[in-house]
């Protein structure tokens, strides 16, 4: 199973509700899975500040403040940590691939769950109720959210394990399903020099996308050549701070539903995930055609 | 005239709705609001009655139904009117996935289009839908007939045993042993009584081309044998 939601906002009036509304989303898939879940959410003023680089990260010991002073050593420059539920997420006035840099420096061998400017991931072991609300996340603001409830079915239950897999510049991706040859992608992958964080098949569609989007591809091009590339079970929400896009594989047996409206755009594994949203009786609402790649920027 | 009672879903529980429907001797008209995407609406109806559902539905909703009149006034989620006995269900916007799978019996129609898969192994049902369907519909098709006013996916009717399928648009591609046929006399009297039964009376039975078995599956052929 797993539950995957995405939210798409087009009128600034809605940016203080996004993490409002991304909690309920999230929040009713959870009976599809509840063993690990995530989010990343694009714009959150508090959390990562205009202008400012963003990096979070998992699996650090220590508080804010000796982190912030690691991390600032090695980058030279004055560093803010805050703990969100199991993450940590660093801001600093560089840009992110040089704050993700700093904080591999101090921090050698620690879990990425995100970078980019205005991006937080967030995400744990936990079930959605439990984590969104450690996080805080329905005070949260921004113009785009993804989401997703885990059934973990292709490795462990780790917060390593757990979407979004957000592994390039303000990217993130969640999927709903299995990819079968994912070991062999990976291989491909590695000799290509990319590095994997876990065992699991996501990451591999993930860097498989972010190293297409390095070389230079636009995201329906580089989906595309996802679905000529991976066999199995998927339906994919992929996101980047302008971006939105959502692609399922031929057979199409894993659930989605797009709604959109003038104000959003909305992706969800069922449609009960949508009902809460403002407008919603009014949204043209569809089922995605496989292997058709839907995209909307900002 | 029978009275009316409504339930709401955002106020009382799925299980105690279902299971008043479950009433032994049930009569009258009943209508289920704010549904907001449940599973199991309506599943396993038992009486000659009427039901309607003011809104979107998730997951095999009017599943099992035997005997009721069911309307879901929204789109139904995967496995709308599932295993349907007798009865009918009408699916007043978009259906999901295996919309009718394994039916045997009564009439489903739905208004817009469905998706993957429609009418998968039905065992006797009819099912009329207004739009298009998604590919591999009436796979395995065992008995019952199947009225596609839309188009159809890849792969329609693969596998097909003696259902039979009317379809006034084009398909992707046809499933392995689904082939044209002729419409005979008939058969136009079998569609259009289908048709005015899901209130399409309108449509011309010419418009439609029939599809069946082409039946070279049934039997293990051995001059074939590296084939398989």
């Amino acid at each position: 199973m797993c539950g995957i939601v995405g939210l798409h906002l087009r009128t600034p009036e809605l940016y203080p509700r996004l993490g409002e509304l991304l909690t309920g989303m999230l929040c009713e898939m959870s009976n599809r899975g509840s063993d690990s879940a995530g989010v990343a959410l694009y714009g959150d003023p508090t959390w990562t500040p205009p202008g400012r680089g963003c990096v979070s990260l998992l699996d650090v010991d220590g508080d804010d403040e000796s982190i912030s002073a690691a991390v600032g050593s090695a980058l030279g420059a004055k560093v803010s940590a805050t703990t969100l539920g199991e993450t940590r997420l660093l801001t600093a006035a560089a840009d992110s691939e040089t704050l993700l840099a700093a904080a591999r420096a101090a921090y050698p061998g620690v879990l990425v769950a995100g970078f980019g400017a205005d991006l937080a991931v967030l995400k744990g072991v936990g079930d959605p109720a439990t984590l969104t609300r450690s996080w805080g996340l329905a005070t949260a603001q921004g113009w785009q959210g993804v989401g997703h409830t885990r059934m973990a079915t292709e490795s462990a239950v780790t917060p390593s394990g757990a979407h979004p897999y957000a592994v390039g510049p303000e990217q993130c991706l969640v999927h709903n399903g299995s990819f079968a040859n994912h070991a062999t992608i990976r291989r491909e992958l590695q000799a290509a020099g990319v590095r994997f964080d876990s065992e699991n098949d996501t990451e591999v569609g993930a860097r498989f996308v972010a190293s297409r989007l390095a070389e230079g591809r636009d995201v329906e091009t580089a989906l595309k050549e996802l679905c000529a590339t991976f066999d199995g079970f998927y339906t994919l929400l992929v996101s980047n701070r302008d971006s939105f896009a959502v692609v399922r594989d031929a057979i199409a047996c894993k659930p989605a539903v797009i709604a959109e409206t003038d104000d959003w755009v909305a992706m969800g594994s069922e449609y009960r995930a949508l009902s809460g949203l403002p407008g919603v009786e009014k949204a043209a609402i569809w089922e995605p055609e496989p292997e058709v790649v839907y995209a909307w920027t900002r | 005239m029978d009275e009316v009672t409504r339930f709401d879903l955002a106020k009382v529980p799925l299980r105690e709705v279902n299971t008043a429907l479950h009433a032994p001797h049930l009569t009258g008209e009943f209508v289920i609001e704010n549904p907001a995407g449940a599973h199991n609406v309506a599943v396993g109806m038992n009486a000659d009655v009427k039901v309607t559902v003011d809104g979107h539905v998730g997951y095999y909703a009017a599943g099992m139904n035997q005997r009721a009149s069911i309307t879901i006034d929204g789109n139904a989620g995967t496995g709308v009117a599932e295993n349907m006995m007798s009865g009918t269900v009408w699916v007043k916007g978009n259906a999901s996935q295996s919309a009718g799978a394994t039916a045997h019996g009564g009439l489903l129609t739905i208004d817009g289009n469905a998706a993957a898969r429609c009418g998968i192994s039905i065992k006797g049902v009819d099912i009329v839908i207004g739009g298009d369907v998604g590919h591999m519909s009436a796979f395995m098709a065992q008995a019952g007939r199947m009225v596609i006013r839309g188009n159809a996916g890849d792969a329609l009717g693969d596998s097909i045993y003696e259902a039979r399928i009317y379809l006034r648009g084009d398909a992707a591609s046809l499933g392995a042993d689904c082939v044209a046929k002729e419409m005979r006399a008939e058969h136009h009297e079998e569609l259009g009584r289908l048709l005015k039964s899901a209130g399409y009376e309108d449509d011309d039975t010419n418009a439609y081309t029939r599809y069946g078995s082409a039946r070279s599956l049934y039997h293990f052929h051995s001059d074939h044998a590296a084939s398989y």
